[in-house]
């Protein structure tokens, strides 16, 4: 079947069979392999997309559902050049080790700041406890998601 | 290949219904997708139930709550009325899966999976929840405990959908309670839960009690000799040992990866121990 769909900003249209996992979809048909596949089984948050804003598992998600829907890669957070302030926190305070809950890690963080852009430190951890780390230990993945909530009550007091 | 269908409207699911017999039905996809993955479930076709909006949402009807059955966990926790009316049920949805998956599971699907470790059974069985069934052309209601039958079996006769849930609103439970014990706060599937429903004087005095175990039975467990216990007396130790007795008794769990029989008999137990923390 077509499965239309905004992709990263863009519409795209592409062919594929209907109970396609969407992870499949967009790591092998469209080539987009920042997303990664942990578990398979919606217990480690590796696959984290945004479907319309919100966080999701695109391995419990099937071709057919991301018709119409705007859907945010890794690949598609920043909107522009560089990178998104997120991925700048987390280079900067060293919260990537292997990496390979990195994209999922920072798509959740980015659901919970649409939501909640200035939670404090137990928020965040809340936030991202769908998204599993084995390397990390967590503390300066929290530390690097603190520095952008920081930014944000810094822009609110200055404005 | 299979097919899968995103019906937009009631009339729409109905016809597809019909034709496609072998069809099973989700929602969020949390459960069935991971047990087809898995092998464990063979689904020609699937049906998926996310985009229609008589499932969704959730009303005040007079003294009751409707939640649709396709709502989310998350769109649950974000509902004023919910947050007013039911905290018991909000207790619950908190601790189940992560952030991820109470954006796509729904209280529906967390019914029609009747696991004994589903999180929002014990609260729906202790406010007498009651199920809404739709068939083309026809419409019943089941109290939730009459619906589930066993783990993973339930009354869902061919070709019908739980569309909705109906909770009398807990108008004079002041004291609500949900405990859980996993290995882990998120992602951790349950041990041990309780819920607790309980009108207690303003002496602390208990008028009446509903209690419902999960995890520790082949579905939710309930013990009246428990809530015997603690009617017409305060939440002293004493009292919550006799009725954690009673408790220990009436549960029947299983050893398996997660827990061993006896840890969550002890545990059933004691989950009472904790009401007094949050009287009134």
């Amino acid at each position: 079947m077509t499965v239309e769909f905004n992709l990263n900003g863009r519409k795209i249209s592409v062919n594929v069979d209907p109970d396609r996992r969407a992870v499949d979809v967009l790591r092998e048909e469209l080539g987009l392999t920042g997303t990664k596949e942990g578990c398979g089984a919606g217990e480690c948050g590796a696959c984290t997309i945004l479907v319309d804003g919100v966080n999701r598992l695109s391995c419990l998600m099937l071709a057919a559902q991301l018709a119409g829907r705007e859907i945010t890669t890794i690949e598609g957070l920043s909107r522009d050049e560089g990178l998104h302030p997120l991925q700048d926190a987390f280079v900067k305070h060293g919260a990537v080790q292997c990496g390979f809950c990195i994209p999922g890690m920072i798509l959740g963080a980015a659901a919970l700041l649409r939501e909640k852009p200035t939670p404090t430190r137990d928020e965040i951890r809340q936030g991202i406890s769908g998204n599993l780390c084995r390397c990390t230990g967590y503390q300066k993945i929290v530390d690097a998601v603190t520095e952008v909530t920081r930014a944000v009550k810094e822009e609110g007091k200055s404005s | 290949m299979r097919k899968v269908f995103l019906p937009r409207n009631m009339g729409e699911l109905w016809s597809i219904m019909t034709d496609e017999p072998a069809a099973r039905v989700y929602a969020g996809g949390t459960d069935l997708l991971v047990s087809m993955r898995s092998g464990a479930v063979v689904a020609p076709v699937l049906i998926c139930l996310e985009r229609l909006p008589e499932l969704q949402g959730v009303r005040e009807e007079g003294g009751e709550m409707w939640l649709g059955a396709a709502t989310t966990h998350a769109a649950l926790l974000r509902n004023p009325l919910v947050a007013r009316h039911l905290p018991l049920l909000v207790q619950a949805v908190r601790t189940l899966g992560s952030p991820p998956i109470r954006n796509m599971g729904t209280i529906g699907g967390n019914v029609c999976t009747a696991s004994p470790a589903g999180d929002t059974l014990p609260p729906l069985y202790v406010l007498a929840a009651e199920v809404e069934l739709q068939h083309a052309g026809s419409r019943r209601r089941l109290p939730v405990r009459e619906f589930i039958t066993g783990p993973g079996q339930t009354r869902l006769a061919a070709g019908e959908i739980l569309t909705g849930i109906h909770i009398r609103k807990p108008v004079e439970a002041n004291c609500q309670r949900f405990e859980k014990i996993g290995q882990r706060r998120a992602l951790a599937c349950c041990i041990a839960s309780l819920a607790a429903l309980l009108t207690l004087t303003p002496a602390g005095v208990v008028i009446s009690a509903r209690l419902a175990w999960g995890s520790v039975g082949p579905t939710v467990v309930e013990a009246p000799a428990a809530e015997a216990a603690l009617t017409g007396s305060v939440l002293s130790r004493d009292t919550l040992n006799r009725a954690a007795a009673f408790a220990r008794q009436a549960v029947a769990p299983i050893d398996d990866i997660r827990a061993s029989a006896a840890y969550r008999r002890e545990v059933a137990g004691n989950l009472l121990l904790r009401l007094p923390q949050v009287q009134g």
